[in-house]
């Protein structure tokens, strides 16, 4: 459970480019959805989710995750929120360039210091989940675009948190792929992950793995 | 699987480390055994300097050169062979 | 604590795949490096070994070297001399000595012609030095003539080589009897080239060496312990000048460090947001390029420093031969007693491993701590 209540986001404040990204957002977000946000460009969507998967501090507002506050708390407990409870996937991927498929998935559980042949296993079955398993020693920037998300994915559930973020998943790839995407987020929600998306996308909103859309315009939530 | 790279890194790094130790238990060793020819040789001849520099009488015998050979100049002074930019100058005292 | 080890293996695996990325770039880099290290521990090495040797062997060179000066130039001892000083209190025993120079044409080399205080080497022979020895071709049973000063051949015999582990004190000796080396030089009658003298009671010296020179005017004591000043100082003398040389390099390799520490690319600095944004907290980020800077700094001192001692000790420091060198036909080729200098390698450590190390993070530190929202808009 997710609850945001009367969230701010200022840019710059004090200073004379202040802005406004997010106005009060309240919503309640709720455990095994899959969610997506929407609206025109520069209504503060990837603002949101930042401020939902801890990547940034809200201005002022609270937002809770399973009733516990994490608005205010220092970038340390931060950092080990996010490792804990959100996965990302990024619209460019931002996989580590000269490191393997397999390498890349493993990152995010360096800092957790488990022991290598564990941590191996771990990331050859998501690869293999993901049907990525003959490509794990590849370096990442010889994998195609679709390859490279699924690699994003498979590093995204590494620390196997129960959120998902992906903000505009689908903005670099094809149809075939974004439906392939699509039946990942079936997947995903089936097993009881929580993924919050942000998109354009008609193909992705319209479809029916996405079972709520939040419209945003100017930092305001306009319809739920 | 093949090698990790910071097991090949630390690998690397304890053997050098274990090099550095070794040179100190080589000094050690050799501390211990110092060839006692030389010191002989010296007291037997009276030696008072080593064979480094043999192009002129002031550069073989440093310590019993001339006062006003080179080697006995201002700092700035101008020497005429390269040795003389690796050894001080006698201190008047 | 195993969880911390396995952590720290990770970081390294990541710093030295980041580090592969450019291969080159960063071999090159270590092996500049190394270079530096190599060139600096060299040089601290065999000064420092060659100026223990220096102590150790000199330890048991005469007490008191007296010299007769005439006009400012050192002279002959004339006869006399000696019963002179043996009325002088604390002089325990004397020895008036025979040597000088002989300038050989064939190798164009100088040698040092000596005569033993005690042992007597028979007339028409020669023991000589093994860097000589090695020059002309020698071995013992040879014959070999030298043209005195007078033009006068002279032949000898080699009776012996002196041996090669006492070569840095005898490269260019020639040792031979007293009449041969008097009738050699023409060197007048009674007349000796100096005296070497021992006092009773080591602390007398210097009252000993002030009476001589107030009962010889013309002479001139040098004592042992100015002697072993003299190497003592060996290769201090102008060291600025060689660091001056060094700065260059030093210089040189600072930039180039500077450059590849503190030219953070954007590439870089997108990885640190990824890192942190997929839950890699600042420290981690640091200590990550922590480990890149001691791996490269560690290594570099560790190679350059072992390649130092092998040079130094067991190769002889061949590349300073040209520099010892000089203008010299004769050098010796000796072999220095390892010694480690505790307070030289740390000195050397702190030098080569803490600037690098320091000059990686302080770039990454700026970047460790930005926001890692930023990721969610490249
Ligand atoms: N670091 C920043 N400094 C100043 N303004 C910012 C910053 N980040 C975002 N903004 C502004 O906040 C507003 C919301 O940005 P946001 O990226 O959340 O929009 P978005 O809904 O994701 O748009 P898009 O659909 O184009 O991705 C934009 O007007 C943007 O210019
Ligand atoms: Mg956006």
């Amino acid at each position: 459970m997710i609850e945001i209540a009367d969230l701010h986001k200022a840019f710059n404040q004090g200073q004379h480019n202040e802005y406004w990204a997010i106005q009060g957002v309240s919503l309640s977000l709720a455990r095994g959805q899959v969610t997506a946000f929407m609206g025109p460009s520069g209504s503060g969507k990837t603002t949101l989710l930042s401020l939902i998967g801890c990547l940034a501090r809200p201005t002022s507002g609270r937002i809770r995750l399973d009733g516990e506050d994490i608005s205010g708390l220092p970038e340390r407990f931060l950092t080990e929120l996010r490792r804990r409870h959100f996965g990302f996937v990024f619209q460019q991927f931002n996989l580590i360039k000269g490191l393997s498929a397999r390498d890349n998935v493993m990152l995010p559980a360096y800092p957790l210091g488990l022991p290598h042949r564990q941590l191996t296993e771990r990331a050859d079955a998501l690869l293999a989940q993901f049907r990525l398993g003959h490509r794990a020693d590849a370096r990442v920037e010889w994998l195609s675009g679709g390859e490279q998300q699924r690699v994003a994915i498979a590093r995204a559930l590494i620390n196997d948190p129960p959120i998902l973020v992906a903000d505009e998943p689908t903005a670099n790839l094809d149809t075939a792929l974004s439906r392939e995407f699509l039946a990942i987020l079936g997947e995903l929600s089936g097993a009881g992950r929580t993924v919050l998306l942000t998109s354009h996308d008609p193909l992705v909103l319209d479809s029916p793995q996405v079972e709520r859309r939040v419209a945003l315009r100017d930092g305001r939530v306009v319809e739920a | 699987m093949s090698l990790r790279p910071s097991t090949l890194a630390l690998g690397g790094l304890a053997l050098g480390l274990a090099g550095l130790l070794a040179t100190w238990a080589e000094a050690g060793l050799q501390a211990q055994a110092p060839d006692p020819g030389t010191p002989a040789l010296v007291r037997e001849l009276g030696l008072t300097d080593p064979a480094l520099f043999t192009e002129a009488r002031y550069t073989r015998h440093l310590a019993l050169s001339d006062r006003h050979a080179p080697f006995q100049d201002h700092p700035l002074g101008f020497d005429h062979f390269p040795s003389a930019s690796l050894v001080a100058p006698p201190r008047h005292d | 604590m195993t969880d911390w080890f396995h952590k720290q293996r990770y970081l390294i695996d990541f710093s030295l795949a980041a580090l592969g990325r450019r291969k080159v770039r960063n071999l090159g880099l270590l092996a500049a490096y190394s270079l530096l290290v190599f060139v600096l521990a060299s040089v601290m090495l065999f000064t420092q070994g060659l100026r223990q040797e220096a102590k150790r062997v000199l330890a048991e060179s005469p007490e008191v070297i007296l010299q007769r000066l005439v006009a400012g130039r050192q002279d002959l001892i004339p006869p006399g001399y000696l019963e002179q000083i043996g009325r002088i209190r604390g002089v325990q025993k004397m020895e008036a000595r025979l040597w000088g120079y002989y300038y050989d044409p064939v190798v164009k080399a100088n040698y040092t012609f000596m005569v033993p205080g005690e042992r007597q080497i028979p007339s028409g022979q020669l023991v000589v030095g093994p860097a000589l020895a090695r020059e002309r071709g020698l071995v013992a049973g040879n014959l070999i003539s030298f043209r005195s000063y007078s033009g006068r051949l002279f032949t000898f015999q080699v009776a012996e080589v002196l041996p090669q582990a006492s070569e840095l004190m005898s490269a260019d000796l020639v040792l031979l009897g007293a009449e041969d080396f008097r009738a050699f030089f023409d060197f007048p009658a009674g007349h000796y080239t100096d005296i070497t003298l021992s006092v009773a009671n080591p602390n007398e010296v210097r009252n000993v060496a002030a009476k001589l020179a107030a009962a010889l005017p013309d002479s001139r004591p040098i004592l042992r312990e100015e002697v072993q000043r003299t190497y003592a100082s060996l290769f201090d003398w102008r060291e600025g000048m060689v660091l001056t040389v060094l700065a260059g390099a030093l210089l040189a390799f600072a930039i180039l460090a500077w450059d590849k520490a503190s030219g953070l690319s954007a590439e870089e600095r997108r990885e640190i947001g990824i890192l942190k944004a997929i839950g890699w907290e600042t420290g981690d980020v640091l200590r990550m390029k922590f480990w890149e800077g001691v791996l490269i700094s560690l290594s570099a001192f560790l190679i350059g420093y072992l390649a130092a001692w092998v040079h130094v000790f067991h190769l002889d420091g061949a590349l300073f031969r040209p520099v010892l060198q000089g203008w010299a036909v004769l050098y010796p080729h000796f072999r220095l007693t390892p010694q480690v200098d505790g307070l030289q390698l740390a000195t050397l450590f702190f030098f080569t491993v803490f600037p690098y190390t320091a000059a990686v993070l302080v770039p990454i530190w700026r970047a460790a701590i930005t926001d890692p929202d930023a990721v969610m808009r490249t």
